[in-house]
């Protein structure tokens, strides 16, 4: 078998070449219990840090979506404690002041990258703290629509800005006041509400467990 | 057309927005094609004093590095403040131990070095030119009297003063070839405050009557600035009693002159009526 050495936690493992460093570590015995979620990519509970051999940059990535390479050096990070202060959506206006008033460290940022650099989704980060401090909630909501809230640039940052919860409100901010209501999601809450679906949902109700699995086996699936 | 590579800042895209889209547009009409910095980072907003901290100026030479991307040789700022800011960055960097250094903070990026910032007020008088821009008016200022304040970043510290620190003319002679006529006052180089705006309010309060007083004693009809920031404290940190003088920004007296529309320029100048269709 082709195998390679990696440092869990600084001590060193042989293990399968290929694994993703989430694998990589349960075949070397750990149990993930937390710092581990849906195994795809998506939810972010999975941030590492690990340095390469001879290489002075440390590299920060999901576990479960890198591949472990002879000589890494891994840590795992199962949460970056960040603040993230209480407010309530309907008291706020969709404005800059309001991102600078709930995350004031914000205007510490010295456009120095780090975060950029940190982030696994490739997202340009210190670009959407850029537009936060200028005000522009629709180009934080873009620029971060892919963001995991690993904590990875968080981690990080000199100017210790809790990225993600910031990125968190300017696109609840953005989807709430600035994005233009979906005119044909009232019309269908008004169908809903006159009966539309209901002869349809008493059927089912009413139906057997028989006929409830051969509905159910003959559904439409959308491609 | 000729190509300038543009940073507008954080104010201009945020409260001071009506300050940029005349200004571009009087800009255009002066056979400008303005650049925006794509991906531009906030300038800092105070040039760091610390010589050895070298990542508070990263920020600022980052803009510079995405000039040197788009292949141009100057920057043009609307803003003082930015002004100040970027252009002592790039002499900052011009010590080569300096430069290596914070380039390594940049990497894999590299700045090299030599791109030159300069300020709406430079442009009119360096490269547009005082004549052609008395040319170029299309609708003169009506002899509206005008008290050009420069505050202090455009003329301190003395190496990166775009004119004679204590006796600066640039601004007077621009709003004379745009029709207008220049009120000097004494208070014209005096700072507003800044951002101490933020947290010395009454430092700013007092500094803003007194700039007024002074300029409305001169006999002005409005005061003309360079920076968003000076607009913003002479406007909304006025203490009470202060002469009601409109406050303008630069470009916004460009931008009717050139014959876009500035309601609050129509107004004073007496001839709100005159669309800027009517003019073209
Ligand atoms: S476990 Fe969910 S992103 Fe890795």
């Amino acid at each position: 078998m082709n195998e390679v050495t990696v440092f869990i936690m600084g001590k060193g493992y042989r293990v399968p070449a290929g694994l993703t460093i989430m694998k990589a570590m349960e075949y070397a015995g750990y149990r993930l219990t937390r710092g581990c979620g849906c195994r795809g990519g998506y939810c972010g509970a999975c941030a590492t840090v690990y340095r390469l051999k001879g290489d002075y940059k440390l590299y920060g990535d999901l576990a479960c979506q890198t591949t472990v390479q002879d000589g890494m050096y891994i840590a795992q990070l199962p949460f970056t404690p960040a603040e993230r202060p209480a407010y309530r959506l309907e008291e706020l206006q969709a404005r800059g002041e309001t991102l600078l008033a709930l995350f004031p460290e914000l205007a510490r940022c010295v456009a120095c990258n780090t975060c950029t650099k940190a982030c696994p989704q490739k997202l340009e980060v210190m670009d959407a703290v850029q537009a936060a401090l200028r005000g522009d909630i629709p180009g934080v909501a873009d620029l971060t629509f892919d963001c995991v809230s690993c904590g990875l640039c968080t981690m990080r940052c000199p100017a210790e800005i809790s990225h993600h919860h910031v990125w968190q409100l300017a696109r609840r901010l953005n989807g709430a006041y600035l994005t233009p209501r979906a005119p044909h999601v009232a019309q269908r809450v008004e169908e809903v509400r006159a009966g539309k679906f209901k002869g349809e949902l008493d059927r089912l109700v009413a139906m057997p467990k028989e006929g409830l699995v051969a509905a159910y086996k003959a559904r439409d699936i959308e491609p | 057309m000729k190509t300038i590579a543009y940073f507008p800042g954080c104010a201009l895209k945020d409260q001071a927005r009506a300050d940029e889209t005349g200004t571009l547009g009087a800009l255009a009409r002066l056979g400008y094609e303005i650049r925006e910095i794509p991906r531009w980072n906030c300038c800092g907003t105070v040039f760091s004093l610390v010589q050895d901290d070298l990542m508070r100026h990263v920020g600022p030479v980052r803009n510079l590095l995405r000039v040197q991307a788009m292949e141009e040789e100057k920057v043009l700022t609307l803003c003082a403040m930015c002004y100040g800011t970027l252009a002592r960055s790039a002499h900052f960097v011009e010590d080569p131990e300096r430069l290596r250094r914070i380039n390594a903070f940049l990497d894999p990026d590299a700045y090299q070095g030599g791109v030159e910032v300069i300020h709406l007020l430079t442009l009119l008088r360096d490269e547009v030119g005082y004549e052609r821009l008395a040319a170029e008016t299309r609708r003169p200022l009506n002899g509206l009297r005008v008290a050009p304040y420069y505050g202090c970043v455009l003329l301190r510290p003395r190496p990166f003063a775009v004119d004679d620190p204590d006796s600066p003319a640039a601004m007077e002679r621009v709003v004379e070839a745009l029709g207008g006529t220049a009120v000097p006052f004494p208070e014209r180089t005096e700072c507003c405050g800044t951002h101490l705006t933020v947290t010395r309010k009454d430092v700013v309060e007092e500094r803003v009557g007194r700039i007024l007083r002074s300029a409305r004693g001169g006999g002005a009809d409005a005061l003309v600035v360079t920076c968003p920031l000076c607009h913003f404290n002479l406007e909304e940190r006025r203490p009470a009693g202060t002469p009601d003088l409109p406050v303008l920004y630069l470009g916004q007296l460009l931008a009717w002159a050139m014959g876009e529309d500035d309601p609050g320029v129509a107004s004073l100048v007496g001839r709100a009526a005159v669309s800027s269709e009517a003019v073209r």
